[in-house]
């Protein structure tokens, strides 16, 4: 960091990057809600990974044991992860590459840009990556008059289509093969015209497309998996193999990197590399496992840049409830058990970060009053925290960011006449016995005045009893 | 065994059947049931909807009430969930340490009902009498917070006369959630219709739950679809016997037109 850094940690800065939403989530998740085509995709893909993942995770006798060390290594990290950066910084930049540290987006998006430039390249092949989408790099590129192209499969299908991603695993998931066609037929330079949408045919063209950038652009740019501290070595895991190529083929690689990323040591892989991928593709070892330790004279980029970003990072470690949302290694399994996430997909949540972990972790990136209703985005139904291959306990955290949402002024008023009504038994027995009046309204006034009309415009309230219980002890 | 009954403000304000029944259980089965009265409400609305500050006093009272007692039963998992799982920690927040060990040691006698009656009471035959055809809701409270795994099944399984189907995609939850029913209504009722849509595949003409605040939510969407099905506390059917369902049950368990 580049500045004298005094005070609270600051959060990511707004006008930059994707982490909060237009509005808030109940209007966008409404809206997507009445999109029956997007609920059955999601419905069919989730369960899908939901069944692999499943039947993977069962097949590990000690699954428990490695979840309890993955999230035993990451708070290790998290206690004492200044002292772990410099060591990697150390390591890497003995290997031969070179360190760069970024306090947030802005900074990020400026030196990836500045080191782009200074190869003269206009272009540059992306890795799938969760920071860059964070941090808005394709939009600083495009304004700088760099082209980037992901090389992911499923980046390019939102990429082409002009969209957002919506899982952090598979950002094209709330599109069907249907629209992968339209989308591939509209927007890919070169394709055929008879494009059928079999999925090896799709595949297919996206290959012949991204071979040409592969091996015609001297730039890429990636995210990493896990940093090795005592080693200084980067890890990419991925499925495709187009990863493997923007890792080894251009001449200048950019690793954009989350600090919480690194891990001590070499072994805490071992802990990771079988969490991860049966936690989030249901693969029991995900294809591709790419890892680098700075440049290698002749073989691979002949330059490498990492570039370590906080963008509100520090303040997540700040709070000890909430850090542990650092804990996250991107798995997506939280996703695939949410039934808010299935059935509203990503967009809804506004941030690169969806899901039951993207509603703890953007509004504690973003400051929670710039994401307020993201904790209220769970009915705390305790899927994501039993899925989490790291143990993060999500309904912990909801709760916990609840606390320092900004309230509604009139619910402040109900809750605080309701706690004090409750805290007085004979004033909590008359107002039980006035829900008894809603029996004077008659059977068609079930309908409650808002805020809690919502309910009752899909469900029908039940009738008062003529007793409650206590009157009924009383009366034995 | 004396037990003490932890109501919920929920059972007690708009389902006191389930609470009634749960006396009656208890009784029939030869324990002796107390009331404590000044209990009210154990303050998880407040802390899940944001308020914790809120909540300490309800979990002082609920603690200082319920202490006297050895065995605490509910019949409700969210309640006894937000006494395991949220009052020591709301004590510790509001930085009272004495409370918070109150609370904790409350919370080691509080029992949801199935646990109650197969890990305290040793019984899963409780000799009720329920001759319909019953699925199973495992709310997300009971299966995933307090763990009761399938104590409420192996209790239905022993019921005379009941008939019980399984619940396609039992696991999921039903789109209560306390308050997000209301701050996020739409997805909640999305959640809803698929809950609703397996209970109606499943033929049953009553779904069951260990949860009041679940079934109130599953029972007043089905209710808006007229669709003949109702929801039913398991209290309500552990409790019924061949005796006393024919007084009891249609004035409690009609359809609601």
């Amino acid at each position: 960091m580049t500045r004298t850094f005094l005070g609270m940690p600051a959060t990511a800065p707004k006008g930059v990057g994707q982490l909060r939403g237009a509005e808030p989530f109940p209007a966008a998740a409404r809206r997507a809600l009445a999109d029956a085509q997007l609920r059955r995709n999601l419905g069919h893909a989730t369960a899908t990974i939901r069944a692999k993942s499943g039947a993977v995770i069962g097949e590990v006798p000690d699954w428990e044991q490695l979840r309890a060390a993955g999230s035993a290594i990451k708070a290790d990290v998290l206690a004492r992860l200044p002292e772990l950066l410099e060591q990697l910084e150390a390591q890497v930049t003995a290997a031969g590459g070179v360190v760069h540290w970024a306090a947030d987006a802005n900074e990020a998006n400026a030196i990836v840009v500045d080191l782009v430039r200074a190869t003269g390249s206009d272009r540059v092949i992306k890795v799938k990556s969760m920071a860059t989408q964070e941090i808005g790099l394709n939009e600083a590129f495009e304004s700088a008059g760099i082209v980037p192209v992901e090389t992911d499969l499923a980046e390019l299908i939102v990429q082409l289509g002009d969209d957002r991603p919506s899982h952090i695993l598979v950002p094209a998931i709330h599109r069907n093969r249907a629209e992968i066609r339209e989308i591939f037929l509209r927007a890919m330079p070169g394709v055929d015209p008879a494009l059928t949408d079999e999925p090896a045919v799709l595949a297919a063209a996206a290959r012949r497309f991204l071979r040409q950038a592969f091996l015609s652009t001297p730039v890429a740019v990636s995210g990493a998996n896990f940093a090795v501290a005592e080693t200084g070595t980067l890890a990419v895991v991925e499925s495709e193999g187009n990863g493997r190529m923007c890792l080894t083929l251009p001449e200048t690689l950019i690793t954009v990197m989350g600090v919480e990323k690194v891990v001590p040591a070499w072994r805490d892989l071992d802990v990771f590399l079988q969490l991860l991928p049966r936690a989030s593709t249901g693969e029991r070892m995900n294809p591709y496992t790419s890892m680098w330790t700075g440049v290698t004279p002749g073989d691979g980029p002949q330059e490498f840049h990492l570039v370590l970003l906080d963008n509100g990072r520090s303040a997540v470690l700040a709070d000890e409830v909430g850090r542990q949302a650092l804990h996250c290694i991107r798995c997506s399994a939280c996703l695939n058990v949410c039934p808010v996430y299935e059935r509203t997909g990503g967009h809804a949540y506004g941030s690169v970060y969806p899901g039951p972990i993207g509603a703890v972790l953007s509004p504690q990136l973003t400051g929670v009053a710039d994401n307020a209703s993201l904790p209220y985005a769970s009915s705390l139904c305790g899927a994501c925290y039993d899925a989490c291959p790291v143990k993060i306990n999500i309904p912990e955290l909801l709760v916990h960011l609840r606390d320092q949402a900004p309230h509604p002024p009139g619910e402040s008023a109900v809750m605080a006449a309701a706690a004090y009504a409750m805290d007085h038994p004979a004033l909590f027995a008359a107002a039980q016995r006035a829900t008894r009046l809603r029996r004077l309204t008659g059977r068609r006034g079930q309908a409650l005045p808002p805020p809690l009309s919502g309910w009752t415009a899909g469900r029908d309230l039940p009738d008062p009893p003529t007793q409650t219980f206590r009157q009924w002890w009383a009366s034995r | 065994m004396r037990i003490a009954l932890f109501v919920t403000c929920l059972a007690d304000t708009l389902f006191p059947e389930a609470a009634k029944a749960t006396v009656r259980l208890l009784e029939r089965l030869g324990h002796e049931v107390v009331f404590p009265p000044g209990q009210t409400c154990c303050g998880q609305m407040h802390v899940n909807t944001g308020y914790q500050a809120q909540a300490v006093p309800l979990v002082r009272r609920h603690a200082r009430v319920f202490d006297p007692y050895d065995v605490i039963v509910a019949p409700s998992a969210s309640c006894v969930g937000s006494v395991r799982h949220q009052h020591a920690m709301v004590a510790r927040r509001a930085g009272d340490v004495r409370l918070a060990s109150r609370a904790e040691s409350v919370a080691g006698r509080t029992y949801e009902l199935s646990e109650l009656l197969v890990d305290v009471l040793g019984v899963t035959d409780v000799g009720a009498y329920f001759p319909h055809r019953v699925t199973y809701h495992p709310t997300c409270h009971a299966l995933r917070m307090l763990r009761v795994g399938d104590r409420p099944v192996r209790l239905l399984r022993a019921v005379r006369g009941l008939d019980l189907v399984e619940l396609p995609a039992a696991e999921q939850c039903c789109g209560f959630g306390g308050t997000f029913a209301v701050k996020n209504a739409d997805t909640s009722t999305a959640m809803l219709a698929d809950k609703m849509r397996h209970v109606l595949s499943t033929g049953a003409d009553v779904c069951t739950a260990g949860d009041s605040s679940c079934l109130m939510h599953i029972g007043g969407g089905l209710s808006r679809l007229r669709s003949g099905v109702r929801t039913v506390h398991l209290a309500q059917i552990l409790a019924s016997t061949e005796r006393d369902r024919a007084v009891h049950e249609r004035a409690e368990l009609v359809v609601r037109s």
